[in-house]
């Protein structure tokens, strides 16, 4: 063997091992949670909400902070979309290639992708002060849209990148203008990419716990109005593992299994959705 | 000239930032004819031809001076609608980009931006198009399948479809058949020699042999510049220029 040979298979065996030892480490996270998660896991849990005993080991269960979780990561994510979309569209489709505009936005999200989200939570709780808004499904709603705009919107604007220039031409050499493009002939050439960035920001956001603290707040009931405060699993896991009582925080494992199932067929469906969607794509 | 111009430039020049594409273009282009448009790689072929249908306008720092008459109007005066000057043309592009939908409304497409909504109509579009395409036989049973699933040589025929049917007087095609097989080429030509009858239609092609079977009339361009323009004959067997000659026999290309 030659040293260029034994090079490259000293790299390609870094690079494997560096592959096997990621796969390892979410393989122990998950062994972990569901070691310890499931055999506390019951129906019981995801039925009913806390008793006022729940988290002395009591009977109950924690699915106002599953239904919390669904109804504020959904608000948050549909309210990201009205506003990431129409923003990757015109990054796109409206400015130039080398405009300033376009090329600080793309600076200030990546920026503030990598804020802390106890940051958005502060921020959000200013809003809300503000506006005379408690803590609530609607602020927290508004905190976890900040938290997960800057992931969205990138996500969406790499995709919409990726159309190809002479598709869009042959949508205004039909007469269509830029508004009528972007809509009908972006839009769907990007669909598959751009589902899968609206579901990684709702991955994201459902499993943010600090932005929440401050603006969603925390409950026993279930969710009954914008703006009550609302539970969420986040929180949940953090209220549960917080005591000292074994059986409570078996509970805790448990929930984190809740969300990371959650998690897991949301990233399915985004697979099958990607997949569905595919079918119309000029490539 | 005998027949009447659709298209006429006038001290068209075209910059892409510092570089100087086209330069000092005035030309009139016969109607109902096929015009071709010649000339070596990068001599302003395709610059020339969208600026007909302001497809320009798409790319950055781009400038226009001059005026492109079309139907006696300044396709470039502000006042014009853009929309309005490209329903007047339909454009072929190298390679055929159906767009993300089904065949039909592939062809539905125009007509309903343009204001067409009426089911019937659209549905005797869709197929009088197709038909025009000679596309309607490959593809009448499954008219809602994704437009992407065709063949390239289909696609190109869609796209051809596409373009008819927002009912434009002129056809505009960037070396339309550089993508397809030669069997495709040859179905995309035929339809071309045919539709010459009721559309102008401008050809940008890189290859002599398919500008000679199918030019009316031909323009050569050589470094953005107008070399030699007139009837298709004379630029083949007569030119006056010498560079023409080179290029039409070969020497230069």
């Amino acid at each position: 063997m030659n040293k260029r040979t034994i090079e490259e298979n000293i790299f390609k065996c870094l690079m494997l091992g560096s592959t096997i030892f990621i796969l390892f480490v979410l393989f122990l996270i998950l062994a972990t949670i569901v070691h310890k998660g499931l055999p506390y896991l019951s129906l019981g849990m995801l039925i009913h909400a806390p008793t006022s005993g729940y988290y002395l080991g009591k009977e109950g269960g924690i699915l106002n902070a599953i239904l919390g979780s669904l109804y504020l990561t959904g608000g948050a994510t549909l309210l990201a979309v009205f506003i990431s979309l129409p923003v990757a569209l015109y990054l796109n489709i409206y400015c130039k290639k080398g405009s300033r505009l376009a090329s600080f936005a793309r600076f200030s999200f990546d920026v503030l992708w990598g804020i802390p989200s106890i940051v958005y939570g502060a921020f959000g709780f200013t809003i809300m002060l503000f506006f005379g808004i408690r803590a609530s499904l609607l602020g927290g709603m508004i905190a976890v849209a900040f938290l997960i705009l800057p992931i969205m919107t990138r996500a969406m604007d790499e995709v919409i990148r990726m159309v190809p220039v002479e598709l869009l031409e042959s949508s205004y050499a039909l007469g269509a203008n830029r508004w009528e493009t972007a809509l009908k002939v972006a839009v769907r050439q990007a669909l598959p990419g751009i589902s899968t960035a609206i579901l990684i920001a709702f991955g994201r956001g459902i499993g943010d716990a600090a932005s929440l603290l401050f603006t969603a707040g925390f409950t026993d009931s279930l969710p009954s109005s914008l703006l009550r405060p609302v539970a969420t699993l986040p929180l949940a896991i953090f209220f549960q593992f917080g005591t000292p009582i074994r059986e409570v925080q078996g509970r805790a494992y448990a929930s984190a299994l809740i969300l990371t199932i959650i998690i897991l067929v949301i990233s399915i469906v985004s697979r099958l959705l990607t997949k569905r969607f595919t079918r119309h794509i000029i490539k | 000239m005998d027949s009447k111009a659709l298209i006429r430039t006038e001290g068209l020049n075209v910059f892409y930032g510092q570089d100087h594409v086209l330069r000092d273009i005035n030309i009139e282009i016969p109607k109902n004819k096929i015009t071709v448009i010649i000339g070596p790689s990068g001599c302003g072929k395709t610059t020339l031809l969208k600026s007909f249908n302001r497809l320009l306008d798409q790319i950055d720092n781009v400038k226009v001076v001059g005026k492109v008459m079309v139907d006696g109007e300044d396709i470039y005066d502000p006042a014009i609608e853009v929309t309005q000057v490209r329903k007047k043309m339909g454009f072929l592009s190298q390679k055929p980009y159906p767009l993300p939908m089904s065949i039909y409304d592939n062809i539905a497409y125009g007509p309903r931006l343009h204001g067409e909504k009426n089911r019937r109509r659209l549905d005797r579009i869709v197929e009088h198009f197709l038909r025009t395409a000679s596309l309607w036989d490959e593809v009448k049973d499954k008219l809602h399948a994704p437009a992407s699933r065709l063949s390239v040589g289909q696609q190109q025929r869609l796209c051809l479809a596409r373009g008819l049917a927002v009912g434009p007087e002129i056809i505009l095609g960037d070396e339309p058949t550089s993508a397809l097989d030669p069997k495709s080429s040859k179905h995309i030509e035929q339809r071309f020699q045919e539709l010459k009858t009721h559309y102008t239609i401008i050809l940008v092609t890189h290859i002599l042999r398919q500008a000679r079977r199918l030019a009316d009339y031909v323009l050569f361009l050589y470094l953005g510049r107008l070399i030699e323009h007139g009837p298709a004959r004379e630029i083949f067997e007569n030119p006056k220029e010498e560079m023409t000659k080179e290029y039409v026999q070969g020497i230069i290309s």
